[in-house]
C-alpha cells in the first residue's frame, strides 16, 4: 500500500504580531519597526498516513496539530517542506463554512460541492443522497439565512461526507446536531472506514481516538515524538504530555534538597520500551509513581482473580517536594474493547496534605465481572483532574476467571423463586 | 477512484504553470462563483439585474446634459461616443473593485477550505464580464434608436481588445486582491486612484486634445502610456465609427476625435497592451502565491 498523505520535513512559522497593522497607512507609519515574532508551529515533522487508515493526530492546544491539518487540507501552505496527497480531501474543519446566507440550501450543495471540486454533474448525481442525509427535503429551497444552527450543520456535514472523499479531515467535530444525528455521522465515518478510505482526526479526547483510529501521532509543540499504534500513542500523550502540565520548578535550597533532573519514572516492566524517550521524562513532578498494580487478596503475587471474588491494587508513590495537596488518586479499568468498565478515586475522600512517600490501595471485595482481560489506566491527578501529575496509560491488567457457568460480561448473583399458583 | 489524477502537492511554492492548471480544474467553482455572485447581488432586489442598466444609462444621461447642453464639447451623438468607451470602463472599474475586497469578503471559505484562492478575484472579473454584456443591451437600442452605423470591418478588434482588458484586469485584481488581505484600506486608496484613472483615460474627451508640451505634456504621455487607452479606443473606433466629425458648436470646425490611423495601428497598441499585461499576470500570480500562505491567519 502506497501512503495517501505523505509528509515531508514540514516545518510552519507563524508571525505573532504585537500590534496588527491592518492597513497600508499603519504600516507607513510604523515602518521599520519589527513588530511581531516568529513562532514555528510546526517543527521539521515527517511520517506518512497508509491508504486506508484512520488516524488520529493527538497534542495539547498549540501543539501544532490543527495547523497540521490545515496544511494537509491546503488551507495553509507549508514555510518549508511539502505534503503530498492522493485523491480528493473533504475537510470538516467547521462545518457549514463557506455556505453563502443568500443562497438557498439547494444553491448553497452546488457551490459548496464545487468548492469541495465536484463538478456540476456529479452533484446533480449526489443531491438526494445529500438532502437525504441532511433530513432537510423541507427545506431545501429556503435561504440558508433562516436555517437553525443545528440544520445548518446538518447540511454542511451532509455536502462534506457525500462528495465522495478518498480522504476525510476532521477536527473535533463529531459532537455536533442531536444525538441521533450523531450516531449517524459515527455510523458515516465507519462506513469510509469500511470502504477503505483514508481518515485523519484531530482530537485531544483520547477516548475519540481510542474509539475510531488505528493508528495515531502526538505532537508536542510543533515537534511530532510519537507516531504509531493509537494504544501506544494514547500512552505517550497521557504521561508524557500531561505529566508535564504537574511540572514544577527545581527549588532553591541553597543545594540542600537538589532533585535530580534525570527523574525518570521506569516503575514498569510491561511497557513497550520502543516508546520511551528518556528527554521527556527529564521533568520534574511533584508527585509520581513508583510503582502500581493490581493483586489477588487471596492470592498475593498473582494477578489473575475469580469472578465473585476480591481485586486489589496499590499505587505506591513518592513526592519530590516538601508537601502537596489537592491530590486524586485514580484508577479507570477497561475491557478488551477499550470501554470503560469501572473506575475508583480518591477524590470524595480528599487525602488532604502528602508527605515523602508511601501507597494508596484499593480494594474491591466482590468482583462481578465474567471471564476476559482487563487492562488499566493509574493516575495521580489534581482534585479537578486540571493538573496530571503522573499517568500510566493502560500499564497494568488483570485477569478474571469465572468459575460458575454464565455467560455474559456480568456474573451477578440472582435470587431465583419458583412460585407456583 | 481515479486517486492519481487528484494528487496534489502542498508546498511553499508552486510554480505560475502549476497555478493555471490547478484554476483550470477548479473551472466548475470558478463558473459557481460568477453565478453566486450574480445571484447574491440581485437576490433581494425587486429589480434585479435592471439595476445593472440603471447606473451606466443614469452616467449617459448626466454626461450628455454637462457635455451637450451646459459646456458643449462638440461631438455629435455624444452619447454613443460616451457609452461606447463608458461601458468597457466600467467593466474595468467593477472587476478591479470587486477582485481588490474579493479575498478578504471571502474570509469564511479561506480560513477553512482549500481550493485555488485565485479564484476569487477571478470570480468578480467573471461577474462583471456578465454585466458588462447586459450594459451591452442599452448601447446596442441606443444604437438603434440613432440609427447609428458601426464599422463592420473592424469589429474584430473588439473580441481582441475585450481579451486583453480581461488578462490585464484579472493580473491586477489578483495582485491587488492579496494586497488587501495585508493592507486593508488598498481598497480605499483604490477609489481614488481609480478616479484619477478615469480622467487620463480618453472616455469622456477624445484623444486628440492632448498637447505634448509643458506640465500638461507629462500628464499627456501619461494618457498615451494608459493601458486602458488602448483598450478603450478599439471600441470607439468601431462603435463610434467616425475619425472626424464636424463640431455641433459652430457647425463648421472639423474636430478629429480619434487618430486617423490604420486596424494595424490599433492591433500594435493592443499588442504592446496584452505583453505588458501578460508580465503583470506572471509577477502577479507569483506575488499570489507566495502571499497566500498566510491568508488564511490575516484574515
Amino acid at each position: 500500500m502506497s501512503p495517501a498523505i505523505s509528509i515531508k520535513g514540514v516545518s510552519k512559522k507563524f508571525r505573532l504580531q504585537h500590534e496588527r497593522y491592518m492597513s497600508l497607512k499603519e504600516r507607513l507609519i510604523n515602518i521599520g519597526k519589527k513588530s511581531y515574532d516568529d513562532l514555528w508551529a510546526l517543527k521539521d515533522v515527517s511520517f506518512d498516513i497508509e491508504e486506508g487508515t484512520t488516524y488520529g493526530l493527538m497534542g495539547h492546544n498549540g501543539s501544532g496539530k490543527s495547523t497540521l491539518l490545515k496544511l494537509v487540507g491546503g488551507i495553509l501552505q507549508p514555510s518549508a517542506g511539502e505534503i503530498i496527497t492522493k485523491g480528493r480531501i473533504a475537510a470538516l474543519l467547521e462545518l457549514g463554512a463557506g455556505m453563502q446566507q443568500d443562497l438557498t440550501g439547494r444553491e448553497n450543495i452546488f457551490l459548496n460541492g464545487a468548492i469541495l471540486g465536484l463538478s456540476q454533474k456529479e452533484l446533480t448525481k449526489r443531491f438526494d443522497e445529500i438532502v437525504d442525509f441532511s433530513e432537510l427535503d423541507k427545506f431545501i429551497d429556503t435561504q440558508v439565512r433562516f436555517y437553525s444552527s443545528g440544520m445548518y450543520v446538518r447540511l454542511g456535514f451532509a455536502i462534506a461526507v457525500n462528495v465522495d472523499p478518498d480522504i476525510l479531515l476532521v477536527d473535533e467535530v463529531l459532537a455536533v446536531g442531536d444525538e441521533l444525528f450523531q450516531r449517524k455521522c459515527m455510523e458515516r465515518v465507519k462506513q469510509f472506514q469500511r470502504e477503505g478510505r483514508t481518515i485523519v482526526v484531530v482530537s485531544h479526547s483520547a477516548d475519540q481516538v481510542r474509539a475510531i483510529t488505528s493508528s495515531a501521532a502526538v505532537l508536542n509543540q510543533g515537534e511530532l515524538i510519537f507516531n504509531g499504534q493509537t494504544a501506544d500513542a494514547i500512552r505517550t500523550f497521557r504521561e508524557k504530555l500531561y505529566s508535564g502540565s504537574g511540572e514544577i520548578a527545581p527549588q532553591d535550597d541553597g543545594g540542600k534538597e537538589q532533585i535530580d533532573t534525570e527523574v525518570i519514572t521506569i516503575s514498569d516492566k510491561n511497557r513497550i520500551a520502543q516508546n520511551q524517550d528518556p528527554q521527556l521524562n527529564t521533568k520534574y513532578k511533584a508527585i509520581e509513581i513508583v510503582d502500581a498494580s493490581f493483586s489477588n487478596p487471596d492470592d498475593t503475587g498473582s494477578n489473575n482473580i475469580h469472578t465473585g471474588g476480591p481485586l486489589q491494587a496499590h499505587i505506591n508513590w513518592k513526592t519530590n517536594v516538601e508537601e502537596i495537596e489537592d491530590i486524586n488518586f485514580s484508577i479507570e479499568v477497561y475491557d478488551s474493547n477499550t470501554n470503560l468498565v469501572f473506575e475508583a478515586f480518591t477524590r470524595e475522600t480528599n487525602p488532604g496534605v502528602i508527605k515523602g512517600s508511601g501507597s494508596t490501595l484499593f480494594l474491591w471485595d466482590e468482583i462481578p465481572l465474567a471471564d476476559g482481560k482487563y487492562i488499566a489506566n493509574f493516575g495521580i491527578t489534581s482534585l479537578d483532574g486540571g493538573t496530571v501529575y503522573d499517568w500510566q496509560e493502560q500499564s497494568q491488567s488483570f485477569e478474571v476467571t469465572n468459575n460458575f457457568k454464565t455467560l455474559g460480561t456480568l456474573h451477578l448473583p440472582c435470587h431465583i423463586e419458583i412460585v407456583p399458583d | 477512484m481515479s486517486t492519481e489524477s487528484f494528487t496534489k502537492v502542498v508546498k511553499p511554492r508552486s510554480s505560475v504553470r502549476s497555478r493555471v492548471m490547478e484554476i483550470w480544474r477548479y473551472r466548475e467553482l470558478l463558473i459557481g462563483m460568477v453565478r453566486k455572485e450574480l445571484k447574491v447581488k440581485y437576490k433581494n432586489s425587486v429589480l434585479g439585474f435592471f439595476w445593472t442598466m440603471l447606473n451606466p444609462a443614469l452616467y449617459i444621461v448626466i454626461f450628455w446634459l454637462v457635455f451637450t447642453r451646459f459646456i458643449p464639447n462638440g461631438i455629435p451623438e455624444f452619447v454613443i461616443f460616451f457609452a461606447s468607451g463608458l461601458l468597457v470602463w466600467n467593466l474595468f472599474v467593477n472587476s478591479l473593485n470587486g477582485a481588490t475586497s474579493s479575498v478578504v469578503a471571502n474570509a469564511g471559505i479561506v480560513k477553512k477550505v482549500y481550493f485555488p484562492r485565485e479564484i476569487l478575484p477571478l470570480s468578480s472579473v467573471g461577474a462583471s464580464i456578465v454585466h458588462y454584456f447586459l450594459q451591452v443591451i442599452v448601447l446596442v437600442l441606443m444604437l438603434f434608436a440613432f440609427q447609428h452605423n458601426i464599422d463592420w470591418k473592424l469589429i474584430w478588434l473588439l473580441p481582441l481588445s475585450l481579451i486583453t482588458l480581461i488578462i490585464f484586469v484579472s493580473s491586477l485584481g489578483i495582485l491587488l486582491s492579496a494586497v488587501n488581505v495585508y493592507a486593508r484600506d488598498m481598497q480605499h486608496l483604490l477609489e481614488l486612484i481609480l478616479l484619477a484613472w478615469f480622467w487620463i483615460t480618453p472616455v469622456v474627451y477624445y484623444r486628440r486634445v492632448m498637447p505634448t508640451e509643458g506640465f500638461v505634456g507629462i500628464i499627456a504621455s501619461f494618457i498615451r502610456a494608459n493601458p486602458m487607452s488602448a483598450i478603450i479606443l478599439p471600441f470607439q473606433r468601431v462603435i463610434y465609427n467616425n475619425i472626424t466629425v464636424i463640431s455641433t458648436v459652430d457647425n463648421k470646425s472639423i474636430i478629429q476625435i480619434l487618430p486617423d490611423e490604420s486596424a494595424l495601428w490599433y492591433l500594435r497598441n493592443l499588442g504592446i497592451t496584452l505583453g505588458v499585461s501578460l508580465v503583470l499576470f506572471y509577477f502577479a500570480m507569483r506575488f499570489f502565491d507566495s502571499a497566500q500562505g498566510n491568508f488564511a491567519e490575516e484574515l
